[in-house]
């Protein structure tokens, strides 16, 4: 399946094809989607944003980099993203060594087994993704569960870089690929982080 | 804490100040998701309040009124890091409100203009 606009899958720089080419080679998959976009016109977007991204998932947080993967898919599943939910459900299960935590995380944050302080901030990136707005009542909740100031911001600057992301998925029309892409996506991710 | 105060500001500082095959307003509405032609604009709002509903046909129609995929590619990135920041900011005011600090704290100068 092509992407809606054909300059994303075809439009690259001719260095930026024979890194694709070797990416193929090294992984037997395709290129990422999010790889194609992140690549187009690197000036423009890919660069600047991939440093929101990687300082939001993997710059210093009290938040382990698991936590904001599953903070990454729930913000996904909340805009019905289905090629970031995969993606990023398959990095925080790499991450947390947890599948069935994850699963039960993203399917029904309230009953799952996890600390309150996270249930709490996924309630309100919910929130804040569906609703495009949260109130300073949904942040009282947050923080009477034991989350940081800090842990908040952490927590929407995650909510930002999907809530950007998530869109141009849609927008372009990502194909979502086999399992097998999005774990070696995931090994790649936790390895390499979004430089 | 991670920041990406810095990281925001330079995003979005260049996609509406720097070069681009679209124009400073062009970019400036897509990113406000207000004042751009019909089907431009319906792309933007679609992009901006349920992405996921996004079909072909929305594209068809833009390159229809004759934009190019590089003007349609850089309108659609303002559209989407708008609502994004539109939603980063409200959270941050909730949160401020909620633990009484309207200091300053770099979140008021998130806007590059």
């Amino acid at each position: 399946m092509a992407m809606r606009l054909s300059i994303l899958d075809s439009g690259h720089a001719f260095g930026t094809k024979i890194l694709f080419a070797i990416i193929r080679a090294m992984s037997r998959q395709p290129t990422p989607e999010a790889l194609k976009l992140i690549m187009y016109r690197p000036d423009f977007f890919g660069a600047p944003m991939k440093a929101v991204t990687h300082e939001a998932m993997r710059g210093r947080s009290a938040w382990s980099v698991g936590d904001r993967e599953l903070m990454a898919a729930l913000v996904s599943k909340a805009n019905a993203c289905d090629y970031c939910i995969r993606a990023h459900t398959a990095v925080a299960a790499q991450a947390l060594h947890d599948e069935a935590r994850v699963a039960a995380a993203l399917s029904n944050p309230e009953t799952a087994p996890i600390e309150e302080s996270l249930r709490a901030t996924l309630r309100m990136l919910g929130k804040l993704t569906r609703e495009h707005a949260v109130g300073a009542d949904d942040m009282r909740a947050v923080l009477a569960a034991g989350a940081s100031r800090a842990q908040i911001e952490d927590a929407l600057a995650v909510c930002f870089a999907f809530n950007v992301m998530n869109r141009l998925a849609d927008a372009f029309a990502f194909s979502v690929g086999a399992p097998e892409a999005f774990a070696a996506g995931a090994k790649f991710l936790l390895a390499r982080g979004y430089r | 804490m991670s920041d990406i105060t810095d990281a925001r500001k330079t995003l979005v500082a260049r996609i509406l100040e720097g070069d681009g095959t679209t124009s400073r307003a062009e970019r400036r509405a897509a990113f406000d998701n207000a004042g751009l032609a019909e089907a431009a604009g319906a792309l933007m709002d679609k992009v901006a309040n349920h992405a996921d509903g996004v079909v072909d046909e929305d594209l068809v129609a833009v390159r229809a009124s004759g934009l190019s995929e590089d003007q349609i590619f850089e309108l659609v990135v303002c559209a989407a890091i708008g609502q994004a920041m539109r939603q980063y900011e409200s959270a941050i005011a909730a949160l401020d409100a909620a633990t009484g600090d309207g200091s300053t704290n770099g979140h008021a100068t998130l806007d590059p203009r």
